[in-house]
């Protein structure tokens, strides 16, 4: 595990924001400065802390969205009751400071020398460390098959999807649908159960590995349908964001 | 306010271990049930985040934050895997 | 280590602006209505519902949903502190006194533990659960209590924390110790006085 040995503490530093990258209505892609990064691994997450001028502190976790290697980067989905996304969607400026402490993870992480073929299921804001796994896998040149299903409100909910749409070598990305859907869509529609997963997911016979994101309701139906088709539930690996995510 | 799991308290956990642990393997000590630290049941609004088997939902991990102290309480769990042990 | 300040950042407090004097120490003010828990929101029909006064393992009286709703009720509006720092004021709520309930049976215990669906506890002195200070709530703003609020009942002792105001409420046990209940015992506050601010064990 070289580039990951832990010093035992985690400390906050305070990056920088660099960038700020609009993916849609209600999503955001932050770029970060920090000073003392110690890199991470494909899955990890960090901490945010935010400090307010009377001393009032929130502090939320947040994927990180950026492969080992690029630079820093969380990608936030505002949610309207939250009390943090709101102001990291809408509010932060490019050259603000924003307090993090991180990578965390041992669980949810992929390792690039892992030649097992990827099955990733991603709920909504849960594509975010599973975007992460895909571009840590391009970056290294993994050739290990890979295969995600996201499953989303609409085409405009979708994150990234320019850039999903154009992976090929090995990636087959697939979307389900669950409110509405384009004219002459040919996609999936509704949200994610057995006979969908019996279609779109890897045999067990082929030992994937899979990671499982989103909000605990979505998690807890995909990893079920999974170990439903075979797969063993060490293999199945999952991540729950709850209905508020990071809020 | 659907819970999360293990995942979610990654950091409060490297800061009462001193190191990552929701990749360890605990086993739960009313079920027997035994997975990664990363699969417990987790709510975290305060006043204390409290861990849950997922299998019987009894209670095996308490953390309360006492002014600059962390009480922990994993008399819940009937073994924890070292750190690393992953 | 001082955190930098996060330009304008404010959170989801509104200004307490004329009401300072509402908030206790090192409160906020919301507008929202939280919810915490330590478990999953219990279910319970309300065919199978009791609220009990129990001592020594024996119970002095019991009332099932429809005895408990026969009793007279009453609105309060109250102000509540959450120990995680949040203040609501002027909620409103409707509930059973706490006077009305123990009066029904003869006791002379300084403590209770009050005790409810789900296993958690907390510990009162009994002159706080008395004398116009506590209810059991079973309506909040109008509307039945909702489940992941307490509902179908819970304790509502507002001058303390909130963590005092046990969730899913099913009975009030009579001990002559005050012995800590759940968070208690992870080092909460004993009593829990939101004006002088008792947060933990030794405040």
């Amino acid at each position: 595990m070289a580039g990951t040995a832990l010093r035992g503490r985690l400390t906050w530093q305070v990056a920088t924001v660099a960038a700020l990258t609009r993916e849609t209505t209600s999503v955001c892609t932050i770029g970060l400065e920090p000073p003392d990064w110690p890199g991470h691994r494909a899955g990890q997450h960090l901490d945010v802390r935010l400090t307010a001028e009377d001393g009032y502190r929130a502090e939320r976790s947040y994927s990180i969205a950026s492969a080992p290697g690029e630079r820093l980067a969380i990608t936030v989905e505002r949610l309207d009751d939250g009390e943090v996304s709101p102001y990291l969607t809408e509010e932060l400026q490019v050259g603000d400071e924003l307090e993090l402490r991180g990578p965390i993870g041992g669980y949810f992480v992929w390792e690039p020398n892992d030649g097992s073929p990827l099955m990733l299921l991603a709920g909504g804001s849960g594509v975010v460390p599973l975007r992460c796994i895909l571009r840590d896998r391009l970056r290294t040149g993994s050739d290990v098959p890979a295969r995600l299903l996201y499953s989303a409100r609409t085409l405009p909910d979708v994150i990234y999807r320019d850039e999903l749409g154009q992976h090929h070598d090995g990636v087959e990305v697939g979307y389900t649908l669950t409110r509405g859907q384009p004219p002459g869509w040919t996609g999936h529609t509704g949200r994610i159960n057995a006979d969908l997963l019996a279609d779109a997911a890897w045999p067990a016979a082929a030992n994937p590995v899979a990671y499982v994101c989103g909000p605990t309701s979505f998690v807890e139906t995909a990893a079920a349908g999974l170990v439903g088709l075979g797969y063993p539930p060490g293999r199945v690996k999952t991540e729950r964001f709850g209905a508020t995510g990071g809020t | 306010m659907e819970p999360l799991d293990g995942n979610s308290i990654g950091g409060l956990l490297i800061d009462v271990f001193g190191a990552e642990m929701t990749g360890v393997s605990g086993t739960c000590g009313y079920c027997g049930d035994t997975g990664p630290v990363a699969g417990l049941v987790v709510y975290r609004q305060a006043p204390g985040t409290v861990a849950r088997c997922r299998v019987c939902g009894n209670i095996v991990m308490v953390f309360v934050k006492v002014r600059a102290m962390t009480c922990v309480d994993l008399m819940g769990m009937a073994r924890l895997d070292k750190p690393g042990a992953a | 280590m001082s955190s930098p300040v996060s330009r304008g950042f404010r959170g989801l407090r509104r200004a307490p602006a004329g009401q300072e004097g509402r908030l206790p120490p090192g409160q906020y003010l919301t507008d929202g209505f939280p919810v915490l828990s330590a478990g999953p929101t219990p279910h319970i029909p309300l065919a199978d519902w009791t609220f009990s006064i129990t001592q020594g393992g024996e119970t002095k009286k019991s009332w099932t949903w429809r005895e408990f709703r026969a009793v007279p009720d009453e609105e309060v509006t109250r102000d509540i502190h959450c120990v995680t720092k949040w203040t609501k004021l002027d909620t409103v709520w409707r509930g059973v006194s706490v006077d009305t309930l123990l009066g029904q049976v003869e006791h002379d215990a300084p403590y209770v533990l009050a005790f409810c669906d789900g296993g958690y506890t907390t510990n009162l002195p009994i002159e706080d659960v008395t004398g116009g200070k506590a209810w059991v709530a079973f309506d909040y703003d109008g509307q039945p209590l909702e489940p992941e609020h307490g509902g179908p009942a819970r304790l509502l002792v507002p001058h303390l924390y909130f963590w005092k105001s046990a969730k899913w409420v099913r009975g009030l046990d009579l001990r002559d110790r005050d012995e800590p209940g759940f968070w208690e015992t992870y080092g909460y506050h004993m009593y829990g006085d939101p004006w002088r601010e008792q947060r933990y064990a030794g405040d």
